[in-house]
């Protein structure tokens, strides 16, 4: 009995409680991320942005929130109910499920296994099966052709971002995400013979495949300017059309939750993740995991400005960048970094 | 083990049912979407026995993209449910042999494995200590034998999945000659002085 305490129900409670403790603190980050984006959306057009509820209108997301909750969810009487019903679960679900595997800072990651990234790449792969259930079972032709252009979008730019996290994965020499970011400490300014500093991180050498992991992030996440299943000046709402209430809420929230997931992969790839910009004691005396928040804010503010100000690209203009530009691109990086960690001896 | 018990029951029992779905739900769509699950639960069974590398590209592989398509043509379908059914008996002929075959198959492998313990060890690698101090990771154990010792099969795969993917190009690929095609190099080569012509229009004259 006494082995099974320690075994079994110690650990499991404490997996429990982390896990609980990161849903919460992530769920209420995303309300605010929500805010920021309406902010600096509206600052972008001269606008004020949600101001009422609140003071700044700080409780915009919660009132949002009720006001989903509230409503009465409609399920069309064509529709596939079980699976109209578990496509938002799936989506919400699988977007929550992958930061177990995100290391806010050192150690603090929920579980912290070998194929980190591999992990998140498999989940981030099985989220459009959220949006393709939807679409199809609305029994709504709209609904079914914006999924199967989502669908079709993200698949397409999954398979660069995959090459994207190759050349990294090369550079680390591991799959664990801790890894990854520690093998951040030294790197190019270190062998300037600089002090460790963000000269080291991924972004400097791996330029390219940095801004491409951007990009890629943004048509993935099926962000503006690739909004294209549910470019709302266009289309009503995409897949989503036939949803309502809750259901809706969870779609949007996996949505919101995925884009907060691209920025963590994006800090933790290429900007060093919990790493301090320089190491000096100021620094190093700040918490890691607020370094962490400040970069993940930082790439989040790029993606609400793009946005602001790039123009939504035609669908077929989208499908040409991720196989024609990306693609070969992001193919050839592999092929570069590989030849270069080979013939300098840099890989170890 | 309590736990890993558990859980080999669990994933094994809903890979057997979702299985059993795929065949005898009524519609196609339903039939893939337990497809997927049931390969869901076949990575999880391989996690269970150690090889996350597989389970994890077992998902990205074959539920992220390859379940995908498949669903995408299924649901494009226009299919007549009656006419599916009617068509049962003139192919349970067919069926039976390969479920039969496939039996079959199962039974040797299952049989060797009793009779001849040392079969399996003599026809493939060894299989590395990958646990403990100096194991080696997933990946390196199957880096290790697939681009030393199967490196030919590596590369014939890769040429056949070439020629495949060639072949479907090729099929696809039939230019019209009266369509206006975008070409974005002769787009982003346009400079305002061959694009536009400025004229100093009289008033009156007009042009």
């Amino acid at each position: 009995m006494e082995e099974f305490l320690t075994t079994y129900v110690i650990p499991g409670l404490w997996i429990i409680g982390h896990s609980l403790l990161l849903l919460v603190i992530l769920l209420v980050f995303t309300a605010y991320i929500l805010y920021a984006d309406r902010k600096i959306f509206a600052a972008v057009q001269l606008r004020r942005g949600p101001n009422v509820v609140g003071p700044w209108g700080l409780l915009q997301s919660f009132a949002d929130l009720l006001k989903f909750v509230l409503k009465e969810p409609i399920i069309p009487a064509s529709s596939s109910k079980v699976v109209f019903i578990a496509a938002p679960l799936v989506t919400a679900v699988l977007a929550l499920s992958a930061f177990a595997v995100i290391p806010v800072a050192e150690n603090w990651a929920v579980a912290d296994i070998n194929l980190g990234i591999l992990f998140v790449f498999a989940i981030s792969s099985l989220e459009i099966y959220g949006i393709i259930m939807g679409g199809w079972a609305s029994n709504n032709k709209y609904a079914f052709l914006a999924c199967l252009r989502s669908a079709a979008q993200m698949v397409s730019y999954e398979v660069s971002m995959g090459f994207i996290i190759i050349t990294v994965l090369l550079c680390a020499g591991s799959l664990n995400l801790t890894d990854i970011v520690l093998s951040q400490q030294s790197g190019l300014g270190t062998m300037l013979g600089l002090p460790g500093s963000f000269l080291d991180w991924y972004w400097l050498p791996l330029f390219p495949a940095f801004i491409m992991f951007f990009i890629s992030a943004i048509a993935e996440t099926n962000r503006p300017p690739f909004d294209l299943p549910e470019a709302e000046s266009e289309l009503v709402a995409g897949h989503m059309v036939e949803y309502s209430s809750t259901m809706f809420l969870l779609f949007f929230l996996g949505e919101f939750i995925s884009i907060i997931l691209m920025c963590a992969l994006t800090t933790i790839l290429f900007l060093g993740g919990w790493l301090p910009p320089l190491d000096i004691a100021i620094f190093n005396w700040v918490p890691g995991a607020i370094w962490f928040t400040l970069k993940l804010l930082f790439v989040f503010f790029c993606m609400a400005m793009v946005r602001g100000f790039v123009p939504r690209y035609r669908y077929d203009q989208l499908m040409r960048l991720g196989w024609k530009v990306f693609l070969p691109l992001s193919l050839a990086m592999v092929v570069l970094v590989a030849g270069v960690l080979q013939y300098t001896g840099w890989a170890s | 083990m309590v736990l890993q018990a558990i859980f080999f029951y669990l994933f094994a029992t809903i890979t057997v049912a979702s299985a059993f779905m795929v065949i005898s739900s009524r519609n196609p769509v339903h039939s893939v979407l337990f497809l997927i699950l049931a390969f869901v639960n076949a990575s999880g069974l391989f996690m269970l026995t150690g090889a996350e590398f597989l389970a994890l590209l077992l998902i990205v592989v074959y539920v992220g993209a390859v379940a995908v398509l498949f669903l995408f043509v299924i649901m494009m379908l226009d299919v007549d449910f009656v006419e599916l059914r009617q068509g049962f008996l003139q192919y349970l002929p067919i069926g039976g042999l390969v479920a039969f075959i496939v039996f079959a198959e199962l039974l040797m492998v299952v049989g060797s494995w009793i009779i001849a313990p040392g079969a399996v060890s003599s026809i493939t690698q060894p299989i590395p200590e990958m646990s403990g101090p100096d194991g080696i990771s997933n990946i390196q154990a199957i880096g290790q034998v697939l681009y030393t010792k199967y490196v030919f099969f590596f590369q014939i795969a890769g040429l056949i999945l070439l020629v495949a993917m060639i072949g479907a190009i090729v099929l696809t690929l039939h230019r019209k000659p009266n369509v206006r095609r975008q070409d974005i190099m002769t787009q982003n080569a346009r400079d305002p002085k061959t694009a536009i012509e400025i004229k100093d229009v009289e008033s009156g004259k007009g042009i």
